[in-house]
């Protein structure tokens, strides 16, 4: 299965979004908070290199990443990978595409088809 | 007694921190006001995981890299965590650095910092302030200056971008958000990069 890391200046919003996505994925799916740097607002990319070495399962792994620095540190963290692993950050809204991926990444899809998945996400209408 | 390369980073560290306040209200006016406090802790992180006696320069400065890293917290974490670990392969496993190392080091931690955040020269950042004092360090070597003048021709190249970069808009970071009114504002990270390139030149100037 693909794993999935959201990344968040917010430990809290990260694993917020995480319970949200887990709640309509498979139980298996490898889905990792990696937010917040030393317990404060921030984004720390060693947290997130061992977020996607956590969820890795051989398939690829998917980043969502909220403002600024975070897609930094999530480049920051696929450079610091001590093994290789397919990793793809996907430019799209975090809760949504969150979400999206974790119910196809469910189904067994690859990283390219989760990826898809996560960016249909910018297009989502909610009115 | 503490290795040469652990003093050269203390010293940084200490101007950073002295300089604590001022650079977070600069970014309080063009960003999210934590510039200062995020590089201080920073560095005083560093200086307590850093090993004082350690000889090997690249070993400090790739620990130095890793402890901004992961203790920076803003998009500063990634650049000058990026910048130092850069530097630190060219001076990996040397007990001393020519004039020529601090060259190509500074060129390494451009290329890093270009590659990390995606800029170019003229967008408001840490790179208007280095890649002048690049190009000044090169011109003097190139000149036979001696390393001190060669430094401080570096410097005096950095504090001049750190001064255009009021003139100019910012497209990149959380500064961009405010479009023309970034103008007029000088770049926190232009800035605590100047404070860098000045604390190396004083720490040479006092070997």
């Amino acid at each position: 299965m693909v794993g999935i890391v959201i990344v968040s200046h917010s430990e809290k919003l990260a694993e917020g979004v995480r319970e949200l996505a887990s709640q309509m994925a498979s139980p298996d799916l490898p889905i990792i908070a990696a937010g917040g740097i030393d317990g404060g607002i921030g984004t720390d990319a060693f947290k997130i290199q061992a977020g996607i070495e956590e969820a890795d399962r051989g398939e690829g792994v998917l980043i969502l990443a909220d403002l600024g620095s975070a897609i930094m540190s999530a480049e920051t963290a696929i450079d610091l990978l001590e093994r290789e692993i397919r990793v793809v950050i996907a430019d799209t809204p975090v809760v949504e595409g969150a979400v999206s991926a974790a119910v196809t990444a469910s189904t067994g899809a690859g990283l390219d088809e989760v990826l898809e998945a996560a960016m249909e996400a910018r297009e989502m209408h909610k009115l | 007694m503490a290795s040469a390369i652990y003093q050269c980073i203390e010293q940084i560290g200490s101007k950073i921190i002295e300089h604590k306040d001022f650079l977070t209200e600069l970014d309080r006016e063009i960003g999210d006001a934590d510039h200062g406090i995020n590089m201080a802790r920073g560095y005083s992180e560093a200086l307590k995981a850093l090993p004082q006696e350690e000889e090997d320069i690249g070993a400090v400065l790739k620990k130095t890299g890793m402890t901004l890293l992961s203790k920076v917290g803003g998009a500063s974490g990634p650049l000058y965590g990026t910048a130092y670990m850069k530097a630190a392969k060219v001076a990996a496993g040397k007990k001393a650095l020519t004039l020529e190392d601090g060259k190509a080091m500074l060129e390494e931690a451009i290329a890093g910092i270009k590659m990390r955040g995606k800029a170019v020269q003229g967008e408001k950042t840490m790179l208007d302030a280095l890649i002048p004092a690049y190009e000044a360090l090169t011109e003097g070597m190139a000149a036979g200056k001696s390393p001190y003048e060669c430094l401080a021709d570096m410097c005096a190249a950095a504090e001049k971008g750190v001064e255009y970069t009021k003139t100019i808009r910012a497209t990149k970071g959380r500064a961009s958000y405010l479009g023309d009114r970034s103008i007029g504002h000088q770049d926190p990270g232009a800035t605590s990069s100047l404070y860098t390139l000045e604390a190396i030149r004083d720490f040479v100037k006092g070997l």
